[in-house]
């Protein structure tokens, strides 16, 4: 296995793309991420998305991207993880590269989701979940970890108002992010008079779905030496998978997918919790957040919401989470957020994070959950 | 196209049947014949009582294609006695006097409908224990 490092980053903002298509968007953003890496080939492109086969009929999207690119013949192939295909995907790019099969990779991670109407999103969304033992019982996604939810706030006795700083903070980011889809701040009374959901899931708990594109063109770190910037390395890449029902888990609130990969890719990494500078957690929901923390090792057993109300969370403090927006302001393409969430760790890595740049980002940490926590990739970037 | 699928599930859907563990005793729903509690091979098929109690529930507003003339509907996380935990929609009860740990037993209802004249599945539901006499 030879070290692997991220030469080049590109994305679409998030939003409601109307006038561009799926393949528009993986277009933009993989020749961004090539055109920031200086390169006008790669030997293989790995896709990360879910839902193009149910809301755009179209599958074999490895194909038609690098077409679309211009990458005839590179190997090329989708990789589909649910909500963690575009993590899944880095994560196939990053062993491509380092087993030495592949010298130049790209990852896109896509989705297109407002050419369809809410019900079709909503009824696709939930195919993450277990077809024959949860969907067909009319459950949604944000019904998922509305269960989830309101199970935590029962054992931990926690309010939901403490779960506030998870959306403040990342509304706050979200609004000095260009890319994000939405960039207004919000108030702690915002959060609590936000629209009911799903009890107890309210609409400020809950991350917009939307379409977008983001990518990475990963080389063996060697290659990577010549160049003027800093060179983002990936210390560590691991993924793991738990039950695909909830109810299937001996504990529903813990994710035990996040703490199997987080451990994996620790150990790669030769590094502990308390090292990593910021994280980069998939806050689909504000309730995914605690548990994202408590998993990896941020926080103690249901103690996640503490981070939040300490202030712990935000730029420039212990651990600063979701620093361009997170899923919740950035916003939740599916298949693309993992790839999103690795493009803002190497963007804060180089010193390129704008307006929401950390003072202290050597190493940092995503995590991208797939399906209510049934499949999760954790990766550490560094600057080396 | 849903018809072999649901018809594959009867025992499941109407009966609550799923299997005991010949090893270690578990109690397994959905039947998937390697037992999750120890890993070896389980089959016996097992028919839970279908009662249980509330592990967590909320109340769907926004759902899914298919499931618009239902809605709003409660779903619950269920605690069967046996053990296991499963999914499913409550019934016959007002929504907002559901909690956790409220005592519930298995109906079988009706889930979804393919269209006006398409086929009707039908499965368990959970609605609160009644009192016997
Ligand atoms: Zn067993």
């Amino acid at each position: 296995m030879r070290p692997v490092a991220v030469l080049g980053i590109g994305q679409t903002a998030v939003g409601e793309h109307w006038e561009r298509s799926l393949r528009d968007l993986a277009t933009q953003a993989g020749l961004a991420a090539m055109r920031d890496a200086g390169l006008e080939h790669v030997q293989a492109v790995f896709v990360g998305n879910m839902l193009s086969g149910l809301l755009t009929r179209q599958e074999n999207l490895g194909a038609l991207v690098a077409d679309w690119l211009g990458q005839r013949p590179a190997e090329a192939f989708k990789v589909e993880a649910a909500c963690a295909s575009g993590a899944a995907a880095f994560r196939v790019a990053h062993m491509a590269v380092s087993s030495g099969e592949v010298d130049v990779a790209l990852a896109v991670g896509v989705e297109k989701m407002t050419d369809t109407t809410s019900g079709e999103t909503t009824a696709a969304l939930a195919t993450a979940s277990d077809a024959d033992y949860e969907l067909v019982h009319g459950v949604t996604f944000v019904g998922l970890n509305a269960l989830v939810m309101r199970r935590y706030l029962h054992e931990f006795g926690w309010k939901h108002t403490d779960f506030a700083p998870f959306s403040i903070n990342a509304h706050a980011n979200g609004a000095r992010n260009p890319n994000a889809r939405l960039q207004e701040p919000i108030s702690e009374r915002d959060y609590t008079r936000a629209r009911m959901v799903c009890d107890p899931i309210n609409l400020l708990d809950a991350s917009p779905i939307g379409d977008g594109a983001a990518a990475a063109v990963l080389v063996p770190a060697e290659r990577a030496y010549d160049r003027p910037r800093a060179r983002v390395l990936v210390a560590g890449s691991a993924s793991a998978t738990d039950t695909l029902a909830v109810h299937d888990r001996k504990d529903p609130l813990f994710l035990s997918a996040a703490h199997h990969s987080a451990r994996k890719a620790y150990a790669q990494a030769g590094l502990e919790p308390s090292q990593i500078d910021f994280f980069e957690l998939h806050d689909a929901f504000s309730i995914m957040s605690a548990l994202s923390l408590e998993a990896c090792g941020f926080a103690e057993r249901g103690q996640g919401p503490r981070l939040g109300l300490e202030g712990r969370i935000r730029l420039q403090q212990a651990l600063p989470i979701s620093t361009q927006g997170g899923l919740k302001a950035r916003g939740h393409p599916v298949g693309a957020t993992g790839m999103y969430q690795l493009v803002e760790v190497v963007q804060q890595l180089r010193g390129e994070a704008g307006p929401n740049q950390l003072d202290r980002a050597r190493v940092g940490m995503a995590q991208n959950i797939g399906g209510s926590g049934a499949m999760i990739a954790t990766h550490i970037l560094r600057v080396a | 196209m849903d018809i072999p699928r649901n018809w594959r599930l009867r025992t499941q859907r109407y009966a609550l049947v799923g299997e005991e563990c010949d090893h270690c005793h578990s109690k397994i729903f959905p039947p998937r014949d390697i037992c999750p509690d120890c890993g070896l091979e389980a089959k016996a098929h097992y028919a839970f009582s279908g009662k249980g109690e509330i592990y967590s529930f909320t109340v769907v507003h926004d759902p899914p294609t298919g499931y618009e003339d239902q809605a709003p509907y409660a779903i619950a996380l269920v605690k069967l006695e046996e053990g296991p935990i499963v999914t499913a929609q409550l019934t016959d009860v007002d929504s907002a006097q559901v909690a956790i740990g409220m005592p519930v037993e298995m109906v079988t209802r009706k889930l979804r409908a393919e269209g006006e004249e398409g086929v009707i599945h039908y499965g368990y539901k959970f609605r609160p224990t009644l009192a016997r006499a």
